[in-house]
């Protein structure tokens, strides 16, 4: 059973990305990417890790999507077609995009990987005490540096985004 | 772990993952496509992570913990970039990379 929807869900990763990379549309590349999106996500709830599944569907699918959707609408017209790089080169680039697939897949079978058989499931409460530990080992630190990056760079984007500031005296110069 | 699923599989999903990225890395000319395609090459870090972490040692939580903050750190970079693309369509109305010369504010 489990074969079967990763093989499903790998086959959706897969086509979807393809078809993000190479759309036209710019809009349509973005709900591909939101299909991609979704079957990683499947792919952690497979895999026994539900929190990170839950934070993929939040702040990828929900977030992340939205904000390039609405950033598309603002800069395009929905019909308009990208412009799209020469076929030789294109060719060029996947060719060396498989080779450098090919060195990474015979890297990858020809290391042995001493698995360990396991159904441990990561709970959402051992994730929490492991990030505000201070213990050896703990993840307190990175934590509070995350938190403090999250506002620096939220406080940057609006102040980025909302471009020159209108006052008086701009006003009477129009 | 995924039962009757074998590391190498997955590892191999995540590397096709990751090279469609570059593809789409070098090929595409528009600003918002390069940003996606940046978001597919770390979210096939994070499966790697997450993966190896899961099949390998998973008593562990260490590649729990960075998948956490490689998402976190993507949705900052993504939020700072389209905010910075807004502005440069702002100013020279084009988001196209051969257009893109000045960054000066």
């Amino acid at each position: 059973m489990e074969r079967i929807i990763f093989y499903i869900l790998a086959l959706i990763i897969i086509f979807f990305a393809i078809a993000s990379v190479s759309s036209k549309k710019m809009l349509r590349s973005v709900v591909y990417l939101l299909f991609v999106l979704c079957g990683i996500s499947g792919l952690y709830f497979l895999i026994d890790y539900n929190f990170l599944a839950a934070i993929q569907l939040t702040v990828y699918a929900g977030g992340v999507i939205v904000l390039l959707i609405f950033s598309v609408m603002l800069v395009h017209h929905i019909e308009m077609e990208l412009e799209l790089a020469k076929v030789s080169k294109r060719i060029l680039i996947a060719v060396a995009s498989l080779l450098g697939l090919g060195v990474f897949l015979t890297t990858i079978y020809s290391y042995e990987f001493i698995v360990v058989e396991n159904s441990i499931t990561t709970t959402t409460e051992d994730i929490g005490f492991g990030l505000l530990s201070y213990e050896a080992g703990g993840f307190i630190l990175p934590f509070e540096v995350i938190s403090i990056l999250l506002l620096a760079s939220m406080i940057g984007a609006i102040i980025i985004a909302k471009g020159t500031k209108i006052t008086n005296k701009n006003n009477d110069s129009l | 772990m995924i039962a009757g699923i074998s590391i190498y599989e997955i590892l191999t999903v995540t590397s096709i993952l990751f090279f469609i990225g570059v593809y789409g890395f070098i090929t595409r000319k528009n600003l918002i496509s390069i940003l996606m395609s940046v978001e597919l090459i770390l979210n096939a870090s994070v499966i790697n992570f997450v993966v190896i972490n899961k099949y390998l040692y998973p008593d562990m939580l260490q590649g729990v913990f960075f998948s956490i903050f490689i998402i976190a750190v993507a949705a900052a970079e993504t939020a700072l970039a389209i905010a910075i693309i807004i502005n440069l369509y702002r100013q020279i109305a084009s988001v196209e990379v051969k257009d893109t010369e000045i960054m000066k504010y």
